[in-house]
């Protein structure tokens, strides 16, 4: 295929390759597991009944279709481009997470697996695994780094409501990489019993292109609701990028259309100039972490570097296979926000549209904010709305010296 | 040094690891030990520059490096491998590096006279052993376990009818790690298997002996040499 001509895009390759990323970069122990996760997903995607049930639970459990919301005010007091939002935030347990461990879930029962485990970073993929795993009746345990444990008390208690066991890690900077680590552990060892709901559209292959392809439904929503409220589809569409799943869900069913820029922010913290971010495409260079290659935050002897973000779904420092190629080739530009541009664009979709939004999406929302200002008024963008603020709401009191 | 202590207690082959900061596949000896020398400012270079100082006094020990992929990747495949057979490395293990991923590394390695290293696990289906035995020098690291490194659910039995079903697509040598701990599991291991091999014990070793970590790995090897050997005989 010549990257210019997208209209036929079919990645990842057999192998799970997306040009020079991606891959399977795991011992041996988990090779057979991968194989039999990529086997089971091939026969579950040829069969109607399983993406029917995936579609039904989306429909009326979830409450998708999410809906499209012009933001007009904010948009004429930025004074440029049109705004729109795609709702993720009305899904239910707030965020995008859940289309994915939805879709997860349903194959670990189709494969018979009666225990579910997943890492977490802000809580939002612990939350959806628990979520899902109570829904279906299987045990599930949840791996969290205990700095993120301390950071997010009230989804530690949302998963545990749910009945899921949150195992604090205390490994390296305690975030959500070493989380991943350890259920890349528990995994190893229970490989026979456990189906590990991996929360991003990161990690070994088949799970770039398995979140992807559970996330894609944000596009593809996206696309026939832009036609039906703008007459068209919009100028750019935008997300944030931690590990890159929604951006993903987002980007994919838009990478045929020309038309479209693909813009992802990712989390520039104290600022990309400082050192102190979590901006791999921005500012890091490919290597091979958690399973596969791709744009890394390393030091020059490989060792992973801490990373500094607001928002703690966005502190990781990897990103999806799958973004590193749409860069490399062109198709989707990366840029960063920091944490003082997400704040102030959090602050003011609170006060001007009466919507509060998590501090990832805030990313997204800030770098709109930029572009608008320099286009006409009849421009749109679309902005991926991931996920809402009320998990939140404890950090921005924080940084505002507020004691709630 | 610790390595000469270890050739005087009777190791036969030393694996050297190389610290990553995110040791997926390690448990807790390992992960704590990586930390540890990433925060005394141990890289992959350093690590190199200990071989070749070992082997200013010990021409003779094979020496295998052990690690994940991308320090060696941020050093560079090829600049990598020049170094390690300058300073007389014999054989390289990539545990995030299986046949599939392993093409490139592997011919470089070939090249400088590197044997290439692969682990096989109780999951490892015949297609990929074939794969493997096609692929390897040296010698075959078999995980007894599914698990991580330092692991203690190690079943004697079924590594043995295991290793029979090894034998069939694999002609070098098979060593066996994961959960062997002392002269008991050694013994047990080396009944069957051509090596038996040893990593969170040894590094328990030093952790319980501080001021004398040489006098209590030598001592511990020993042990296990003698439990080996009492096994051969």
């Amino acid at each position: 295929m010549h990257p210019n001509d997208l209209s036929n895009y079919n990645l990842p390759d057999a192998k799970g390759h997306f040009g020079a990323y991606g891959g399977v970069y795991v011992a041996e122990t988990l090779m057979a597991a991968l194989d039999e996760l990529n086997r089971e997903y091939e026969k579950a995607k040829a069969d109607p009944a399983f993406f029917d049930e995936y579609r039904y639970e989306l429909k009326h459990y979830v409450g998708r279709p999410s809906p499209i919301y012009h933001a007009k005010r904010w948009s004429e007091i930025i004074g440029g481009a049109q705004i729109y939002l795609k709702r993720e935030d009305l899904n239910h347990t707030g965020a995008h997470k859940i289309n994915n461990t939805i879709g997860q879930a349903l194959l670990a029962r189709r494969m018979g697996k009666r225990r579910v485990i997943a890492e977490t970073g802000a809580g939002q993929h612990g939350v959806a695994s628990a979520t899902v795993a109570a829904r279906y009746g299987m045990e599930c345990v949840v791996y969290m780094g205990s700095e993120d444990v301390k950071r997010q008390s009230p989804n530690v208690f949302r998963m545990k409501l749910l009945g899921a066991t949150v195992i604090p890690v205390e490994s390296g900077s305690k975030t959500l990489k070493d989380a991943l680590n350890e259920a890349m552990r528990d995994w190893v060892t229970n490989v026979d019993s456990t189906f590990y709901i991996l929360g991003t559209a990161a990690g070994p292959h088949p799970y770039p292109m398995l979140v992807r392809d559970f996330q894609a439904v944000i596009g593809e929503e996206s696309k026939v609701q832009m036609k039906e409220m703008a007459g068209r589809q919009p100028d750019a569409v935008i997300a944030c990028v931690g590990g890159g799943s929604n951006a993903i869900g987002m980007f994919y069913p838009y990478v045929g259309e020309q038309g479209v820029r693909l813009i992802g922010v990712e989390a520039g913290g104290d600022g990309v100039a400082t050192g102190r971010h979590a901006a791999p495409l921005t500012a890091g260079r490919p290597g091979v972490l958690h399973g596969n290659r791709t744009y890394l935050m390393q030091d020059e002897n490989g060792q992973i570097i801490e990373t500094h973000s607001i928002s703690a779904g966005l502190d990781y420092p990897g990103v999806g296979p799958e973004h590193s190629y749409l860069k490399d080739i062109g198709r989707a530009e990366y840029t960063s926000a920091n944490d003082t541009e997400a704040l102030e664009a959090f602050h003011e979709l609170c006060r001007y549209e009466g919507i509060i939004p998590a501090l990832e999406s805030s990313h997204a929302l800030a770098h709109a904010k930029k572009m608008a200002q320099n286009m006409e008024k009849d421009a749109i963008l679309l902005v991926n709305l991931s996920g809402r603020g009320d998990k939140d709401i404890a950090t921005v009191a924080d940084v505002s010296g507020i004691s709630l | 040094m610790l390595m000469h202590a270890l050739v005087a207690g009777g190791a036969d082959i030393i694996e050297l690891g190389i610290p990553f900061s995110d040791p997926m596949a390690d448990g807790p000896v390992i992960q704590r030990s990586s930390e540890v020398a990433l925060n005394k400012g141990m890289s992959l270079s350093k690590v190199l520059n200990a071989v070749s100082e070992f082997r200013k006094s010990n021409s003779y020990t094979p020496i295998v490096l052990m690690g994940y992929a991308n320090p060696v990747e941020a050093m560079g495949y090829k600049a990598f491998a020049e170094r390690a057979a300058a300073v007389g490395v014999d054989g390289v293990l990539s545990v995030d590096l299986p046949p599939e991923e392993a093409a490139e590394f592997v011919a470089i390695l070939k090249a400088k006279a590197i044997a290439p290293i692969f682990l096989v696990s109780p999951t490892t289906p015949a297609s990929r052993l074939k794969v493997i035995g096609e692929m390897a020098e040296g010698y075959v690291y078999y995980v007894s376990l599914k698990g991580v490194t330092g692991s203690a659910n190690l079943d004697t039995d079924a590594v043995k009818l295991r290793l029979a079903a090894l034998r069939q697509h694999i002609s070098v040598p098979i060593g066996v790690g994961f959960g062997i701990r002392d002269e008991a599991s050694a013994k047990a291991i080396a009944n069957f298997a051509d090596a038996v091999v040893i990593g969170s014990r040894m590094i328990e070793e030093i952790e319980a002996n501080p001021a004398d970590p040489a006098t209590g790995l030598q001592t511990f090897t020993g042990r296990i040499r003698d439990a080996v050997h009492q096994a051969r005989s």
